[in-house]
């Protein structure tokens, strides 16, 4: 019987010939990613070992982007621990340059390797046809001191799809849509595999989008498989070699099948407080809001920068609404600013902000109050996640922030008219 | 006898021949600024004082700034308190996301050479660039103006600054106000108003002097002055100054406390060093005293010294390979974060990067410097070297978020305060040096002037 | 004339409003949530050990820096009676005024006093201490107008015929 791309990439990681979906198996990482919101952690248990060592120090990149700049003594003393570490161990180390996920897609992940981040948006490099997936501070730190962990091969939830999506629909209104379709816990302990003819119109910015929200469904991973649009990144960035391209074979098993055509897919929104809360964006259309935000992992990439500032170009943010730009890396802020997309925003009264987690993390930036609302590109709408409890969250595209953002209260890119 | 100018300044506003300083006089507000974190507070206690409307609305600003982004629970309640006071008063002019309130008074209009202002921040005395009065006060004076347009002042003293000639190539404004302030004390200037003159003075830019006006409050003064000339006019969007413009300036035979003469050939580059304003010292002493720290002075308990041979000195550092290290790099602040100032930093930072593992922090003063600079590749250019490059706002000056740091390290900054505990926890080592000075530092990851050879590394 | 008596706080020169009270807790609720952290970045403990009718002796340049107003008003709400240093800084020296906290101005008691001893303030006349008298001078009449009203929200209160301006 053949495999799919989940058990492939770990039967290469386990240096087996194959691997089944419920087998556990000792493997090797390819990267151990970690960033400022929990390496402190793994520090203090790293510094407590009888016998501390580091396996590979190449495999580790340590990314300070979820308080940035910091915002706190304690924060600061947290980062400081990292940045002195690194600096002792000669570790990657990257603070201010983006959000963990993106740098990592822009400078490391190829195909076919196995990746841990103590991060649960780690599932985003599947995009790239890599195992992404997040673990927490004991796991990483085996991995740091091993160079390897141990794996339960997933079972495989495969969505195939086709068609193209509509003028003014984006990758971000389909993940959630399937997000509210199989439910917050649809894909426990699974891999979402993306395949299909809907596949070649998807931008590489769409399938880390689509990739990181995997996760909000439960999932362990995410996966699509290599093609020309993947080789056209990794050649864009560094000239990256994969390290295995794989497919998973046509009679590989897979849990349960979704066809999808993408043309049905509709601007949604997530309302509060969970992101299977999905609405058509008609549903909440004029809610008020006080904050807009464009950024993360999710949505701050160049790709969504452009699709904002078409939209807001020559338009006013509304009175009162904060709309927070933030690029996801140096990189998508530079490439912004030299197609005038910062200007467009700064022009319109946005604030761009530099890149890092920000408002998505909830501390640091854009915090808001009690009763306020804020529609976001971020990856959740948890109660209390981007400030005070009884405020309000709603996940949109960058299209749907937009026009939000212009508008004052929730309303599709479409229904006001600016596409 | 002649008058200072806060002199002419007062006796206008009051329409009367004269004032002299030490004359106790009711002002007429011609502007005032509350900023975010205190508009709260203003609402409380005007309300509290039983007005119900506001003498002027047209005549208050309020700016978003010290708050902005919101970084802590409780800012946004600020916002919210500071939206329903405009509303429910019929205050126009608000700037939610725009800048810091020093740069955007002069900088949208709404100071004018002559003016009478008052701010609920100490950095209100920034206004004195443009030859108005302005001056910082709390909350309750300021809620008595919004009742009433006035408010008592004593007519202060002036102290007299001179300084002539040409200032070297990479020494900037902020070296001359940081050594006045190192030569009067932090408070040297109490009470007075310090009064800017001099060929140097006239040839600085409209930006320039709001660097050395803005720090004046550092001496205690109640006011720092500069002449109005054609640079104002144009920077306040005036065809000529009126004839009571041209008029502002001290006369040679005014009255005045001190007068301090200054050769502009004389300055260098200067740092105020860990923890107070007016620990004034040359770039090139600070790197001198800490190449020169002794294993003497280690053993008599002056540092502590590392695996690696490196010293952490209390109230200077980490000392490594004789010199200063530093973790962190703060370009910005209503000080020193206008266009010029980035562009001071970009021509130091072009076709290089920060050293490893530093932090540099970039925050334009406002949306228009920000846009500024973005259009003329300053930004980019920066960016490019590594900086992280905030939205405008007060960002790590007023130490809320913006870059907040913890014991034992030394952040390089071009803001206006070094107090302890200002930027993250009492053992910070905050230095305040020029853009130049920091943009150096970044570069080189210790503390340097702009000609150090190691950063032609 | 007024007089009191109260332990001794003993502070240095150029005593900032970042020390008073930190940017960091600016924006909470109320001065009275403020209060435990003032003076922290300087000495953490001593706002939990101040007790009322304390009074804080420093040297020069008392309360420089921002306009804070929440200075005074912290110092007033962890219950300290009077200040008194060699000088202040102006913005400060305002605020208290406005605040109704009782600023008295005296070159030589804080190179005598020691911290936890206890001195006597005659308002507007003299400090006692161990034996010794300290001439202090009285407030200008402009300033004394204001204190006299309870502050300066009583003086507009007065002006505006509200509130409880009469009630002290």
């Amino acid at each position: 019987m053949g495999m799919t791309i989940a058990e492939k990439i770990i039967a290469r990681a386990a240096g087996k010939e194959e691997v089944r979906a419920g087998d556990i198996h000792t493997v090797t990482l390819d990267y151990l990613m970690s960033n400022d919101g929990t390496t402190h952690l793994t520090i203090d248990m790293y510094n407590n070992l009888k016998h501390p060592r580091i396996a590979d120090k190449d495999k580790l990149v340590w990314i300070v982007d979820h308080n940035v700049p910091c915002d706190s003594p304690k924060t600061a003393a947290s980062q400081k621990k990292m940045r002195d570490f690194a600096r002792e161990n000669g570790i990657a180390f990257y603070e201010g340059a983006g959000v963990c996920h993106q740098i990592m897609c822009e400078k490391y992940v190829a195909p076919g390797q196995l990746i841990f981040g103590a991060d649960s948006h780690t599932c985003a490099y599947g995009a790239l046809g890599a195992f992404g997936t997040g673990v927490g501070c004991t796991d990483y730190l085996y991995g740091m001191v091993t160079g390897g962990s141990w794996v339960l091969v997933p079972e495989t939830l495969r969505f195939h799809l086709t068609g193209r999506l509509r003028r003014g629909v984006t990758a971000r209104d389909l993940i959630l849509t399937i997000i509210g379709q199989i439910g917050a816990n649809g894909a426990n302990y699974h891999a979402m595999e993306f395949v299909g003819e809907g596949m070649k119109t998807l931008s590489m910015s769409d399938r880390i989008c689509i990739c990181n929200l995997c996760v909000e469904a439960g999932a362990k991973t995410a996966l699509m498989e290599v093609d020309e649009v993947t080789m056209e990144y990794l050649a864009a960035h560094g000239g990256r070699e994969p390290a295995a391209c794989f497919k998973s074979d046509p009679d590989a098993h897979f849990e349960k099948t979704y066809d999808i055509d993408l043309s049905s897919i509709e601007p949604v929104v997530a309302k509060p407080h969970f992101v299977d809360n999905i609405a058509p964006v008609s549903d909440v259309t004029g809610v008020k809001i006080n904050e807009a935000f464009l950024g993360s992992c999710n949505n701050g990439r160049i790709e969504d920068l452009r699709l904002g500032a078409s939209i807001l170009k020559g338009r006013k943010v509304a009175d009162k609404v904060r709309f927070l730009v933030v690029p996801a890396s140096r990189e998508v802020y530079l490439e912004a600013l030299e197609e005038g997309l910062l200007d467009i925003f700064m022009e319109a009264g946005a604030m761009v902000m530099n890149p890092n987690c920000s408002v998505c993390w909830g501390s640091c930036q854009g915090v808001i109050g009690a009763g306020e609302t804020l529609i976001s590109t971020g990856t959740r709408n948890f109660k209390g996640r981007a400030g005070d409890k009884d405020s309000f969250v709603y996940l949109g595209s960058a299209a749907t922030v937009t026009a939000s953002a212009i508008a004052g209260e929730i309303v599709s890119a479409d229904e006001l008219g600016v596409l | 006898m002649g008058a200072t100018l806060i002199e002419k300044i007062f006796a206008h506003n009051i329409g009367a021949d004269s004032v002299r300083a030490g004359d106790i006089i009711t002002v007429n507000v011609d502007r005032v600024m509350i900023h975010d974190i205190f508009i709260p507070f203003v609402k409380d206690k005007f309300e509290e004082m039983g007005f119900t409307k506001i003498w002027d609305p047209d005549k208050v600003v309020l700016i978003y700034d010290h708050l902005v982004p919101a970084s802590q629970l409780d800012d946004p309640r600020h916002h919210a308190i500071g939206d329903a006071f405009c509303e429910k008063y019929g205050v126009r002019h608000v700037h939610r996301s725009d800048g810091v309130c020093h740069q955007l008074m002069p900088e949208a209009g709404y100071v004018m050479p002559g003016d009478v202002v008052f701010g609920t921040d100490s950095h209100t005395v920034t206004y004195g660039c443009l030859g108005a009065f302005s001056t910082g006060i709390g909350y309750t004076e300021m809620a008595s103006i919004l009742g009433t347009g006035k408010l008592w002042v004593r007519v202060p003293g002036t102290i007299r600054v001179n300084i002539e000639g040409t200032l070297p190539e990479g020494v900037t404004s902020k070296d001359v106000i940081l050594t006045i302030i190192g030569d009067l004390r932090a408070d040297g200037a109490t009470y007075q108003s310090l009064e800017f003159a001099g060929s140097t003075v006239d040839a600085m830019s409209v930006a320039a002097r709001m660097t050395m006006t803005n720090m004046t409050v550092e001496a205690g003064a109640k006011c720092g002055l500069c002449s109005p000339d054609e640079k104002t006019a144009e920077y306040c969007g005036l065809l000529e100054l009126t004839d009571f413009m041209k008029s502002l300036h001290g006369d040679e035979d005014a009255v005045y406390e001190r007068v301090l003469n200054y050769r502009a050939e004389d300055f260098v580059p200067v740092m105020a060093c860990p923890s107070q304003v007016d620990k004034i010292k040359p770039v090139a002493q600070v790197i001198r005293e800490a190449r020169e720290i002794t294993a003497a002075d280690i053993a008599d308990g002056k540092g502590e010294i590392h695996k690696d041979g490196s010293v952490t000195v209390p109230g200077t550092g980490l000392i490594k390979d004789g010199a200063i290290r530093v973790d962190e790099v703060f370009i910005g602040s209503c000080t020193n974060g206008r266009l010029e100032d980035l562009q001071a930093a970009a021509a130091v930072l072009k076709g290089r990067t920060i050293a490893p593992y530093v932090k540099l922090i970039v925050t334009p003063a406002s949306r228009k410097v920000y846009r500024e600079a973005l259009a003329d590749g300053t930004l980019e250019i920066l960016a490019k070297a590594g900086a992280m490059i905030t939205t405008p706002g007060c960002g790590l000056c007023c130490g809320r978020t913006g870059g907040i740091m913890t014991d034992d390290e030394v952040v390089v900054a071009t803001n206006n305060r070094n107090f302890l505990g200002r930027m993250g926890t009492s053992k910070v080592n905050i230095y305040l040096a020029s853009p130049v000075t920091a943009a150096a530092c970044a570069a080189a990851g210790r503390i340097v002037t702009a000609g150090d050879p190691i950063l032609e590394r | 004339m007024e007089e009191f008596t109260g332990k001794v706080w003993l502070l240095g020169d150029d005593i900032d409003t970042d020390i008073i009270i930190p940017t960091e807790y600016l924006a909470l609720k109320s001065v009275k949530e403020m209060a435990p952290y003032g003076f922290c970045p300087l000495r953490p403990e001593l706002a939990s050990k101040i007790e009322p009718g304390d009074i804080i002796v420093a040297g020069k340049n008392f309360g420089c820096g921002s306009s804070r107003e929440q200075a005074p008003e912290v110092i007033k709400a962890l219950g300290v009676r009077a200040v008194i240093a060699r000088s202040y800084a102006r913005i400060f020296f305002r605020n208290a005024i406005n605040n109704g906290l009782l600023l008295i101005e005296n070159d030589t008691l804080c190179d005598d006093v020691k911290e936890g001893d206890t001195i006597t303030v005659r308002v507007g006349e003299s400090i006692e201490y161990d034996g010794r008298s300290y001439p202090i001078s009285a407030l200008p009449d402009n300033l004394l107008d204001i204190l006299e009203a309870g502050g300066l929200v009583k003086a507009m209160q007065k002006l505006n015929g509200v509130g409880a301006a009469d009630r002290e």
